[in-house]
């Protein structure tokens, strides 16, 4: 299965307010902290070593000019 | 002219005292194989030698072994090739026996992992020495080879201090407190460390990593009831370094380690009671101890291009250099002289074309591959290279605490295991409906079998036939195969480790106990192209 990069979410706009939502109430280094946590879950869940790379690929190749 | 081999360092051990030698009044004698380096892996080299008969002259600028208890962590692969040397039994006795390991981040303990070695093997998974007992069981080893006959040499406060390579010898200018001599040598193998002098000589490179960190050896005596058991922190809540191990030696000597970051005082670092402040923070108040030997180092990770240059062969840290996490640094030198032993006496024995010998420097080349990788991310991990790094490994040590997913990824040092030669020229057929474990180019596992085990019986190259049958005589390219015919009904292990669903199968093993080639049934043809593509014939 490739990298899925059309809209996979059922409902986008919550998924987003959730991923928001979760840093509430926490200061900047909590946060990163977080976000470094949340990857590497996602990370596992995913599994598979060829989507990963090719998320880690996409996410490096996106930054904005 | 004592000044002319200066001593660097004390010895534990004085085991071959300098002896003036009648070659040093003498025109160059020629010798067939001159070691240099008289530390545990040239030590196992000149031993390995000597017992297949090549006569063998081995060369230290010191009279025996440095203090230090440095590498203390043996594996079983090591063990095993000391068993095959005729070392490894003071090695168990002495040694101290660990398999649980517990890693804590702060003041809480994140998780224990257990070795778990498998059942079925002579030797375990690892034991705890101090290096200098190490050597010298390699040298009583040495000794005892000797005198069965083994054409060992040793000369004490020798050093080689010229290397000049000819078409059909190598001319060594060595120097003694009485003076220089030389020595023309057909076959030279360096093992005279990190610092190699001879790797110089040749003016070869040996780059790689630079880790910036310096790390704190701390060996104390002390009467504790820690467990038998190897204890990491990060980022110790009792603050001594940025992280700690806690590992215990024979001798009621426990060895600690400290990590103290890059810029650093060194000489300040070494004082006593600097030493003893960090250990009286991590041990407490209450447990009196006794400060055996300190010392601080840094480390690279890094290797030579080739560990082969024309008449002279790299083992050891000469070759390739590891961070200490994991201990595969004189495990994978041991390892070096188990694979050049039986082809350099091959080629001498006229049994083999010179070339065999490049398939040392392919297929250690490749296991110092295995370790500089395994090394390098333990170290990215201990000492994290950058801010972001740093929060990942943090981010992983928060998760292991509870998920079991994170304590895979949990790396402060990953335990040495020996390299399969997986794609070496010298690999013949493989069976693909016999165990992966097994394949060509993998180490054999040891087995139990009715009064003994497989390792033992392996000597020299063996045609090992499981419930099949083999002829109990049979010669190839020169050499009498070890042909060992044994059943798997009462070796369960055996079956297991060899045939897996197999109901029978033949394996061509290499000297050096590495799978060469197997087949599902025997074919002398087959066989005899094995052979010869393991002896480099190809």
């Amino acid at each position: 299965m490739p990298l899925i990069t059309t809209p996979n979410l059922p409902d986008a706009d919550a998924g987003y307010a959730a991923l928001i939502a979760v840093h509430d109430g926490l200061s900047e280094a909590e946060s990163h902290a977080l976000n470094a946590r949340l990857i590497l879950i996602l990370m596992n869940q995913i599994g598979d070593p060829v989507i990963i790379a090719a998320a880690l690929r996409l996410a490096r190749e996106t930054a904005p000019q | 002219m004592t000044a002319l081999v200066e001593q660097r360092y004390d010895l534990a051990f004085t085991l071959y005292p300098y002896a003036r030698h009648p070659d040093q009044e003498a025109p160059p004698r020629r010798r067939q194989v001159v070691v240099v380096g008289g530390g545990p892996i040239g030590l196992a080299m000149a031993l390995d030698l000597g017992r297949r008969g090549v006569p063998v002259l081995l060369l230290d600028d010191h009279e025996g072994v440095g203090v230090g208890s440095r590498a203390i962590c043996f594996s079983k692969r090591t063990l095993e090739i000391c068993d095959r040397l005729g070392a490894a039994g003071p090695m168990l006795d002495k040694g101290v026996m660990w398999n649980v390991g517990k890693v804590f981040h702060d003041n809480s303990l994140l998780y224990e992992f257990n070795l778990l070695p498998e059942d079925g093997h002579a030797y375990p998974a690892f034991i705890n020495l101090q290096q200098p007992w190490f050597e010298k069981y390699l040298h009583d080893a040495i000794v005892a080879a000797q005198s069965a006959g083994a054409p060992i040499e040793i000369r004490g406060r020798n050093r080689v201090i010229g290397l000049t390579p000819a078409n059909d010898h190598v001319l060594l200018d060595v120097a003694t407190p009485d003076g220089t001599y030389q020595i023309r040598a057909d076959w030279v193998i360096a093992a005279d460390g990190a610092r190699s002098p001879l790797r110089d000589m040749l003016g070869l490179s040996f780059e790689g990593r630079v880790f910036e960190d310096n790390f704190l050896i701390a060996d104390v005596r002390m009467q504790a009831d820690f467990p038998t058991e190897r204890w990491f922190w990060f980022e110790p809540h009792f603050k001594s370094g940025a992280s700690a191990l806690l590992h215990k030696q024979p001798d009621g000597i426990w060895r600690i380690d400290f990590q103290l970051g890059w810029n650093i005082d060194r000489q300040a670092e070494l004082a006593p009671e600097r030493i003893r402040a960090r250990v009286d923070a991590m041990l407490g108040p209450d447990i009196p101890y006794e400060l055996v030997w300190t010392s601080i180092y840094t480390f690279q990770c890094r290797r030579m291009a080739r560990f082969r240059h024309g008449r002279v062969l790299f083992a050891g840290d000469s070759a390739h250099q590891v961070s200490p996490f994991g201990a595969r640094g004189a495990n994978s030198g041991i390892q070096d002289t188990d694979n050049l032993g039986w082809k350099l006496a091959a080629v001498l024995a006229g049994q083999a074309p010179e070339s065999l010998l490049d398939s040392y420097d392919s297929e250690r080349v490749r296991a110092a591959d295995e370790n500089i990788l395994n090394s390098s991310r333990a170290t990215d991990f201990i000492t994290p290279k950058s801010p972001v790094s740093k929060l990942f490994r943090n981010a992983v040590l928060a998760l292991a605490a509870t998920q079991p997913f994170a304590r895979g990824l949990v790396n402060s040092g990953r335990l040495s295991q020996p390299c399969t030669y997986d794609g070496s020229a010298l690999n013949g057929p493989d069976c693909a409906d016999l165990p992966p474990r097994s394949r060509p180019g993998s180490p054999c596992p040891d087995a139990p079998l009715p009064g003994g085990w497989l390792l033992p019986r392996l000597q020299g190259f063996t045609l090992l036939a499981i419930d099949t049958d083999i002829p109990s005589d049979l010669s190839a390219h020169g050499i009498a195969l070890n042909c060992l015919q044994l059943s798997g009904d009462a070796a369960p292990a055996l079956r297991a480790r060899y045939l897996g669903a197999a109901p029978a199968a033949v394996y061509l093993i290499r000297p050096d106990r590495h799978v060469a080639a197997r087949w599902r049934t025997f074919d002398v043809a087959a066989i005899t192209a094995a052979l010869g593509r393991a002896l480099g014939k190809e």
